[in-house]
Order: C-alpha cells, then structure tokens, then sequence
C-alpha cells in the first residue's frame, strides 16, 4: 500500500491551515529554492504574529517572494536568521525598521549554526556543540565547554509548524528532486516541520524519478503544490 | 593542470597505513559496501594494533546465503588475522549464538577491546567528526548501558546522551564510480556509512568499480564530492570478492 | 599623500589570487573576494566551494547562457565546471566546520593585530548579516581578508584591536588592502609586498597597529 501525497492545484489551499503564531521555515538561498508561490499565498492569507526561519529576511528585493516578503509585509513577530539586513550596508531591511520599532524579535544566527540547527531538529537531537562564534557575540548568552583544548558553544535544534520548500520535481510520493543550488536548506528544512508543503515546476508518477538523485524522501513531505510559474 | 587522484592499485593505496591507526571501513551487512581490495590490501600489509571503526566487527562467521557456502571478503579477515587492537561497532557479534565471530572469540579472550555504539548514533558520530561537531545530545540509548559514564541531560523535556565525534587516520570508502578528481556515486543501498565516513578521515581512500572523466557523472548525485577524497582505486575484481577463511586461528 | 594612487580592486584580487595553489578548496566571500575568481584557472586544480551548495563552479557564463538555479553565495551567475557537485546547505557548512575548507577570503571592516576580524555590522547600524563569515573563521584553515586600507573619512582598518562587533576571533593570516598585502603573525602585522611608489613609513601611518616590515619588501605587481 503507497501512500500518495495530496497534490494541490492552488498554492492558497496548501496554506490554509497555517495558522496565527505558526512556526515557519521558508527554504531558499538567494533566488534558487525559494517558494515563491507559497509564500505569496501566505501573504494573499494575511495571517499573523508568525516566527519565520530562514537564510534572508531583509526583505529588500521585491521581485523575489522570499521570507523577508512576509517581514515586509508586517506578518512576522520573530525571525530566525542569517542575513536580517541586506548585503549592502547602506540599504535598511525591514527587520532593522520593524526591530527599531519595537514591533519585531531577531534572532541572528551564522549561517552554518542555522542549517545545522534545523537539522538536529529534523533528527532528533537535543543539541550540539561547535566552535562556530567563540569569541564573539554570538557565544553570548550560550554555554561553553571545552573539547579537545578548544572553546565551544551548546547550539539548540529548530523546528517548526509548517516547512515551505522548492524543488523541480516530485513524484506522488512526496519524493523531491533538486535543480542545482536549488536544493540549499530544502532538504535540510524538509526533515524539520510538522507539516511540510513543497511546490514543484513537475509532478511524476512514482518511479519517475531516478531514485540515486532524490534528495528528499517522500516520507518528509505532507504535500504538494503544481507551481504555475517557473 | 591536470588532476588524478586515480592509485595504480589498492596495495600502493594503502602502503602509509601505520600501525596503531585508526580505520573507518563499511559494513553493512555483507559485501556490498565494503571495501574489500583495500581490506585485502592491508591483511597483506600486515600492519597491527588497529581501530576499527565500522558497522559490524567483521562477519567472517556468518554466510550470507553466498556461493558455495564461501564468505564475502570484510574487515572480519583483518581480525581473524589479529591486526585489530579496538572496535568501534553496533554489530559485534554473529547473528547466530552457535558460530561466534573471531572477534567474539578474541574479545573472551581479552586480546581485542570493544566499544558498543548504537547504529544512528555511530552514523552520527562519525558525521559529527566531519562536520565539525565536537558533541551532540541524543535520545538514543537514554536508560539503558549505552549511557553509562557519559552525561545524562534533559533537553526539552526528555533525557538525552551525549556523544562525541568520531575521527579516523584513514577511511576505506566504496562506491560505484569516481571521476579522477575523486567524486563518488554511490549505487543502491550501498551509500550507508560510505557517505559520512568519507567526510570524517584524514586520509579518504575510495575503492570503485569504474574511473571516469570529470563532467560525466551527473553532480546532482555526487554525494562525496571530491574534496573529500585522497585516492582513488580501481577494483580488479569487478564482482563480489569470497574467502573461505574463517576462525581466529587460521 | 592621500592623493597617492592606491592599488585598484583588480590588482589587489589577482595579488591574492596568487596566494591560492593547486589542491586548494577555496571559498570566495560575497564583493570584493568574488573578484578573485576572475584570476584563477578554472582547470579544477582548485575547487570553488559556495556557501549555498555549489562545489566547484567555474567563471561567470556568457550573456544568454545563465541559469537561474545556478548561482554563488552572493546570488551571482556562475557555472558548474566538469566535476562539480551540489550538496545542501548542511552540508556545505560541514564542510567549512569540519575543517574542509583551506582558504576563505572575506571582506573586512577592521583586522586586529590578533588575527581578529570584524565584518558583518557596521555601526550604527542595529542589525547585521553574519552569513557564512562565522562558520568560515572557526572552520577555514587559513582565512585571508580584503579589503580598503581606510574607511571612508581616512580611519585605519588594521587596528590594535577591532572596536566594531567580531565576527571571529584570531583566525585572520593575511590581509590584502589597497596600500599593500600583510602577514599577520604572532608579533603582529608584517608588511610583505607594498603598493607601487608608497613608503612604509607612509602606510604605518594610515595603520593603527604597530606594523613591522618584512626584510625583502617589494612592490605590489601584476
């Protein structure tokens, strides 16, 4: 017996059940791997107080539906991530203008800490240990603890309500097939939400894809959105 | 510049393995992972007091339905042959009482020590030697022996384990192909511990059935990219290796 | 004396480029570091390796040919060189953590004496992007930093220690600024190869650091 992912038609209906104060982690690095429909469903939806996890957040680049669109959009509370202002240091994002007011929390993570929290979350682990920003801010407020002669800090998992992903192509079965840099945190997010909603340029019968290049197994994937757009 | 980590053969491959070293090597169960012309390579070489990380502590007891009652070549040969000081392992032992392993055999003798890991911790350990993680906290094993000294804490409400890193002088990886920078496809289940042992040594030695030029193997199914990996070997024997060697004494 | 050509963009990325040697696994950090890969081979003696998941990318495609799902840290076009590979971002990362990773080159808003770096908030700014840098100065063997000699309104970058917030703590070995490329080493800053017709005399005092010069200073050439 195989159980078949829903398939849904309509980015809008894939969110319907993401509900005020949801968890989210929306995947994508750059523009590659970014759900782009789904988040603008999310933003159609209009629904609130969200804490938002993900690489970028500063919002700035209006021709990309990434998770700093739904910053922009005063939808957030939190975000959980790497770049909360954009590249250029004199362009303000807007978790700086919402954070200034008071009307957002920010949690900055270095990138490598942010994946490899979301993946202990997504595989069951307590909590790590890394040396990755000793001697830094971002020590503080942490514990330390010496290994093998070297400072390092106790990281915590991740997870989440709902996960929004990208991939090229799925089968029936959820099973996810990557383009390039497309696949950046969406496997790694994918492990890590209760419910995990994927949109695909394609959707194959199961066996349709060659099973060596599947990063993602379907077991991870709640459900499955046609995008309509490339 | 052209690069080519290609060896000319497993033995040369092999000819820096030191004595007191440690050894990740595949092996679950049976041959279909495992690096079997290194493992070959080293029985020769004769190199002693080793540690050997791997899934098993060598299978050289059990058949696994193989021709003729003949057993696949595994690292059970390198402790058979009393090479081995240490393993670290969740499968030690036989799966059947009757015919006990040469590592059984020797660990009641005392002549070989044992560390028992639990399978995803080991798979994760070794990752965390990879990737730069000195510790994690873990569910698994909480209650039960495999906790013992080591600390007990609760983490969102539930008892965790935690486990250090795992890292190893060299790694005995096998995969199907390799281009000649050293990029590794793995084929069916035999990724396993390939993957994360290939990340976590010093020296990553890849045992493959075919070499190919770079651009060839489609990078959407490279899971070792060849940054990983020091040299490559090519099998001579492009089947499943068998020996009818068995026992401790032999 | 601020008058005085300083060495361009280019000329001190292919100076750097030429720090980097065949075997290395390099990561390029996002604006002037990417300039670096224009003065490498792209042959595969050196692997590229991104923060996104791209290992081993070649140079920027011709006009028409870019992929959109094809692109560097920096959101940048690039291409995959034969033998390339994609991974995920976790593992991108346990590749930088667990010690893969032989040059990193970032940019830089001050160097301390120490080795320290401070590069992803700029006062008086409230918030800042960390990105890769972090995971790169624990788990880079070797970082290397590029950047201007001097802010804007002429204050020194290399510094006796970095007032701005860290980004890593005693993990830089090289600078290259547009005055000249410096070692640092347990004494501090040693200038090694200096910008055509400046005096050391003249960079130490654009240098809040105490800065030794080496016995065999040359000029910076292309």
């Amino acid at each position: 017996m195989i159980s078949l992912k829903p398939v849904y038609s309509s980015a809008d209906q894939a969110v319907a059940d993401i509900f005020e104060g949801a968890t989210i982690m929306v995947a994508g690095f750059a523009r590659p791997g970014v759900p782009q429909e789904l988040v603008k469903a999310l933003i159609r939806k209009g629904v609130g107080k969200l804490t938002v996890i993900a690489n970028a957040a500063h919002g700035t680049r209006e021709d990309l539906a990434d998770a700093g669109r739904l910053v922009a959009a005063g939808l957030v509370r939190k975000v959980i991530t790497s770049f909360p202002a954009p590249t250029r240091a004199s362009v303000e994002g807007y978790p700086e203008k919402l954070y200034r007011q008071g009307k957002l929390e920010v949690e900055t993570v270095p990138q490598g800490t942010l994946s490899e929290r979301i993946r202990a979350g997504g595989i069951g682990l307590g909590g790590f240990w890394v040396r990755t920003g000793v001697g830094t801010v971002f020590e503080e407020g942490k514990e330390k603890r010496l290994f093998n002669g070297q400072e390092h800090i106790l990281e915590r998992p991740l997870r989440a309500d709902f996960a929004l992903l990208r991939a090229r192509v799925a089968d029936a079965l959820g099973n996810l097939v990557y383009d390039k840099a497309q696949r950046n945190f969406n496997p790694t997010m994918a492990m890590a939400a209760a419910v995990t909603i994927v949109e695909v340029d394609e959707v194959v019968e199961p066996g349709g894809l060659d099973s060596e290049s599947i990063a993602t197994p379907g077991i991870f994937i709640d459900r499955i959105v046609k995008a309509q757009s490339g | 510049m052209t690069v080519s980590k290609v060896w000319p053969s497993a033995r040369e491959a092999v000819a820096d393995v030191f004595d007191g070293a440690v050894i990740m090597m595949d092996g679950f169960g049976g041959p279909g992972g495992m690096a079997q012309e290194l493992i070959l390579a080293l029985r020769e070489r004769g190199v002693r007091d080793l540690t050997i990380i791997s899934n098993t502590a060598g299978l050289d007891s059990v058949s696994f339905g193989t021709p003729g009652g003949s057993l696949p070549v595994n690292h059970g040969i390198l402790v058979a042959n009393g090479q081995v000081r240490k393993v670290i392992a969740s499968f030690p032992v036989s799966a059947s009482p009757s015919r006990p392993t040469s590592f059984e055999l020797l660990y009641r003798e005392g002549k070989v020590e044992l560390e028992l890991v639990p399978q995803g911790t080991l798979a994760e350990r070794i990752r965390a030697g990879g990737a730069g993680v000195a510790a994690f906290y873990t569910p698994t094993g909480a209650g039960t022996l495999v906790a013992e000294g080591k600390e007990v804490r609760v983490l969102d409400g539930r008892e965790h384990v935690l486990e250090t890193a795992l890292k190893a002088d060299f790694a005995c990886i096998r995969a199907w192909k390799a281009d000649r920078l050293g990029n590794l496809v793995y084929r069916g289940s035999s990724r396993n511990f390939n993957v994360p042992m290939a990340t976590a040594a010093r020296v990553v030695i890849a045992e493959v059935d075919e070499v190919v030029e770079p651009g060839e193997l489609d990078p959407e199914v490279i899971l070792t990219p060849g940054l990983y990996v020091k040299r490559v070997v090519v099998r001579r024997h492009p089947g499943k290796i068998y020996t009818r060697e068995q026992g401790a004494a032999s | 004396m601020s008058e005085k050509e300083r060495l361009s963009r280019e000329l001190m990325a292919l100076r750097l480029a030429r720090e980097l040697k065949p075997g290395m696994v390099v990561n390029l950090g996002i604006g002037m570091p990417t300039l670096v890969s224009d003065y490498i081979p792209h042959d595969g003696s050196l692997v590229l390796h991104s923060e996104n998941g791209v290992i081993g990318f070649g140079p920027t495609p011709r006009e028409g040919e870019e992929d959109p799902n094809l692109v560097n840290a920096g959101g940048g076009f690039i291409t995959l060189l034969p033998g390339g590979a994609f991974v995920s971002h976790a593992d991108a990362f346990a590749m930088i953590r667990g010690g893969h990773v032989d040059v990193a080159v970032l940019g830089g808003l001050q160097v301390s004496e120490q080795g320290d770096l401070a590069n992803w908030l700029v006062p008086p700014r409230a918030l800042g992007s960390p990105g890769g840098a972090v995971d790169l100065c624990v788990g880079a063997k070797q970082v290397f930093v590029v950047m201007e000699h001097t802010t804007r309104d002429g204050k020194p970058r290399l510094v006796s220690r970095c007032t701005y917030s860290l980004t890593g703590a005693r993990c830089v070995s090289l600078v290259m600024t547009d005055l000249g490329l410096f070692q640092v080493t347990p004494q501090g800053f040693l200038l090694r190869e200096i910008a055509p017709g400046w005096t050391a005399a003249e960079v130490r005092s654009l240098t809040e650091a105490p800065l030794a010069v080496g016995p065999e200073l040359v000029e910076v050439r292309a």
